[in-house]
């Protein structure tokens, strides 16, 4: 056992490093679909679309203050800005019209992510354009050097997903937005402005992706394919943690980024992505509804 | 190259052989001319008072998905080669006409592209195709339609013999060409304990398999293998997988992935690294000077043509160099973050003149002339460096519709890359697998 400690000791300290930041990435990512299909019922395929538009505006703010820690914070502040109002436009012009019907969202969310594809290739280009890191060092451990910024990146991401946790408990908002997701016909004779808060939300999941590309650029670059992989992830992690639950989102992005990182570590990261789809299948067959997700009626 | 490979009496009759590559090679050296039937491409045509219509290429552009950076360059130099041919008058006295067609990087697309430029826009030819697996899926379209298809791509399926008589590569050299040119060098000079770092599908097996060859014949050895699927976007856990002996890593990465590769591998090693050996691809389009790339500092890379211009400074490559508006560090002239592909995409031009070429030497009308025109190109040896062919000059297989050619290894140094190396032709030529002639037409 102690030798085995010896040997691989260090393999596993990288394993559940990386396995970590990953699932705090991957919760805030994924936070805001599950936030999205919990309160409005559609499923948004388009959500890696705001992560990829996040990380975009993120270089033209860098290219514009060509500043790295100006340029972070500009666009830690614009970027969720700007691509909350692309959501609500979304929300106003396109959900709206098709009345929130589950078939049609998606159709139309695909839609959407064509036309955000489309539009950020022709403005941004097809390269991957790099942004440096606000800070940037490396931490040099006895058997390896691992960066610095991807654990601020971790430690942010931890910090958001307490922020949209008050939010969701202490905020009159968020008291609206548990109150139609837990039923919408009684929220709404209560009195709360369910289409003002299908916007919110709607904002609110854009704005969280967003966020989270904003982070994530100067670890990986931005270029327009990239919101597809954090989309099929966040899949996974909605569907395992349940669809709407904050704590299932955590907890799901968490066994997938600890599993994620040792599993590629000690044995093959592709054999990682194949159990991952495995345990997604076994949550469909055997609880449907997710870890923590309501029960479906 | 190795003897080894001869398997068969056939083979060992084959034109190329490592005597007459040598041959070829002092051929170029002594004259500056291989072969005899090539006429100067350069020569000015008149128009034939307006009676001929134009000779329609259709060109395959990666202008979406993965391959869109290299697209965007491809289908500019395709251009600026097509303006220029129409101001020395044309091919056989007939403009050029590009039609061109995007494809989205994907097979199945690519293969309903051929069929579209050869059935509705009936084009003479179909040029262009750049990412291997989009050729691999096009190619069978191609050769069912009998429609002449040349690619501008890299990996090893022309020259391997899985596609068909009417599919060349008469322009760009293939991997396994490019590791045996290379290798020599690097595991004389950097180090003989080499782990293999490529993407997990059919190029980066090219470069998996010919680089373990190379070992075997140069005294290295492949201490590990690291395969990286294609869509990953983290890389630190891969390598934990390098082992401590290693002298070099040899890496070849493409897609958006590329920097972050770098970037992590720096973080993970630190200053003290092993050597590092890259083929360009993992930095086309890419600025040399990006955030987090200092680590690639006093590294090596293989480069077709070098991006820089004071790496190869000859009449052919300035002149290619302004008129597909690259300045001397390899980006657009009118935007310097926009970088270029610029180790691939001399193959689209020089591939326009190719066809110039056998158009003119077949005396290809229409369609019909097609046998003569494939026997034609079949038939030619090579191709002499200059303005029509700014890399370099060409060695050129008839049987395996391949071509061969000289290669440069640059070092990072002072943000850009300088060439320190220069391969002959005659260093990445190798025995012939297959004979396309002997397919039917």
């Amino acid at each position: 056992m102690i030798s085995w400690f010896n040997e691989n000791g260090p393999l596993l300290f990288l394993a559940l490093l990386d396995g970590t930041v990953t699932a705090f990435v991957l919760a805030l990512i994924a936070l805001g679909l599950s936030l999205v299909f919990g309160v409005m019922r559609i499923v948004n395929i388009a959500h890696g679309e705001f992560f990829m538009l996040g990380a975009v505006f993120s270089w033209f703010a860098f290219d514009l203050t060509n500043d790295p820690l100006w340029g972070f914070l500009l666009a830690l502040v614009v970027a969720p800005a700007l691509v909350g109002s692309i959501a609500i436009f979304s929300d106003r012009f396109i959900l709206r019209k098709v009345k929130y019907h589950p078939e049609s969202t998606i159709v139309a969310t695909i839609g959407v992510l064509y036309v955000i594809q489309s539009v950020t290739l022709m403005v941004f280009g097809p390269e991957a354009r790099a942004v440096e890191a606000p800070l940037y060092f490396r931490i040099q451990f006895p058997w390896f050097g691992y960066s610095g910024y991807k654990l601020i990146v971790a430690g942010m991401s931890a910090f958001c997903l307490l922020g949209v946790w008050v939010f969701m408990k202490r905020s009159k908002l968020g008291l609206y937005m548990r109150a139609t997701q837990q039923d919408f016909e009684i929220a709404k004779t209560y009195g709360v402005p369910t289409q003002k808060i299908y916007a919110s939300v709607f904002a609110l999941g854009g704005g969280l992706a967003a966020l989270a590309g904003v982070l994530i650029v100067p670890i990986r670059q931005a270029d327009h394919l990239m919101g597809l992989e954090p989309l099929l992830l966040s899949f996974i992690v909605v569907i395992i943690g349940g669809l709407g639950s904050i704590r299932g989102t955590i907890v799901a992005a968490f066994i997938i980024g600890i599993s994620d990182g040792i599993i590629s570590v000690f044995y093959e990261p592709t054999l990682a992505k194949m159990l991952a789809t495995l345990f997604v299948a076994m949550v469909l067959v055997l609880k449907p509804s997710g870890l923590y997700g309501e029960e479906v009626v | 190259m190795s003897h080894k490979e001869v398997k068969s009496e056939e083979q060992s009759e084959l034109n190329i052989t490592r005597r007459s590559v040598l041959g070829a090679g002092a051929v170029i050296a002594g004259t500056g001319i291989v072969g005899s039937q090539i006429i100067d491409p350069l020569a000015k045509t008149a128009y034939a008072a307006g009676s001929d219509a134009p000779i329609k290429i259709g060109f395959q552009a990666h202008r979406t998905g993965i391959g869109a950076l290299y697209g965007r360059w491809y289908e500019r130099t395709t251009n600026a080669a097509a303006k220029y041919i129409n101001s020395i008058g044309g091919i056989a006295g007939r403009p050029i006409e590009i039609i061109t067609e995007d494809d989205g990087t994907d097979p199945k697309r690519g293969a309903d592209v051929v069929e579209k430029l050869a059935t509705q826009h009936k084009v003479d030819f179909v040029f262009g195709t750049l990412f291997s697996h989009v050729v691999m899926g096009s190619a069978p379209r191609a050769g069912e339609l009998k429609i002449p298809y040349f690619v501008v791509s890299e990996g090893y399926h022309v020259a391997s013999g899985a596609l068909n008589r009417y599919t060349f590569q008469p322009c760009i050299t293939d991997v396994r060409a490019q590791i045996s040119a290379v290798s020599g060098w690097l595991f004389n000079n950097l180090g003989k304990n080499v782990t293999l770092i490529y993407p997990d599908y059919a190029f980066g097996y090219n470069h998996r398999d010919y680089a373990t060859a190379a070992a075997e014949k140069h005294g290295g050895k492949i201490v590990a293998k690291i395969a990286i699927p294609p869509t990953e976007s983290s890389f630190t856990r891969y390598f934990v997988k390098i082992p401590k002996n290693t002298d070099v890593i040899y890496h070849v990465m493409v897609g958006p992935g590329v920097l972050t590769f770098v970037r992590e591998l720096g973080e993970h090693f630190g200053p003290n690294h092993p050597q590092l050996f890259g083929f360009i691809d993992s930095l086309e389009g890419v600025n040399i000077s990006s955030p987090g790339l200092d680590f690639l500092d006093g590294s090596y890379f293989w480069e077709a043509m070098p991006r820089y211009a004071d790496g190869y400074d000859t009449v052919g490559s300035r002149f290619y160099r302004n008129a597909v508006g690259v300045n001397n560090s390899g980006a657009s002239r009118s935007d310097s973050k926009d970088v270029s592909a610029y180790s691939h995409m001399f193959g689209c031009w020089e591939t326009l003149f190719a066809i110039k070429e056998a158009v003119e030497q077949s005396g290809y009308r229409s369609k019909k002339d097609y046998s003569t025109l494939i026997e034609t190109v079949e038939g030619f040896t090579g191709f002499n460096e200059g303005i029509a062919h700014p890399q370099g000059a060409k060695v050129f297989s008839g049987k395996t519709h391949q071509c061969y050619g000289q290669q440069f290894v640059s070092k990072v140094g002072n943000g850009k890359l300088n060439v320190i190396h220069k391969t002959s032709i005659a260093d990445g030529m190798y025995e012939p697998e297959t004979d396309y002639t002997k397919q039917s037409l």
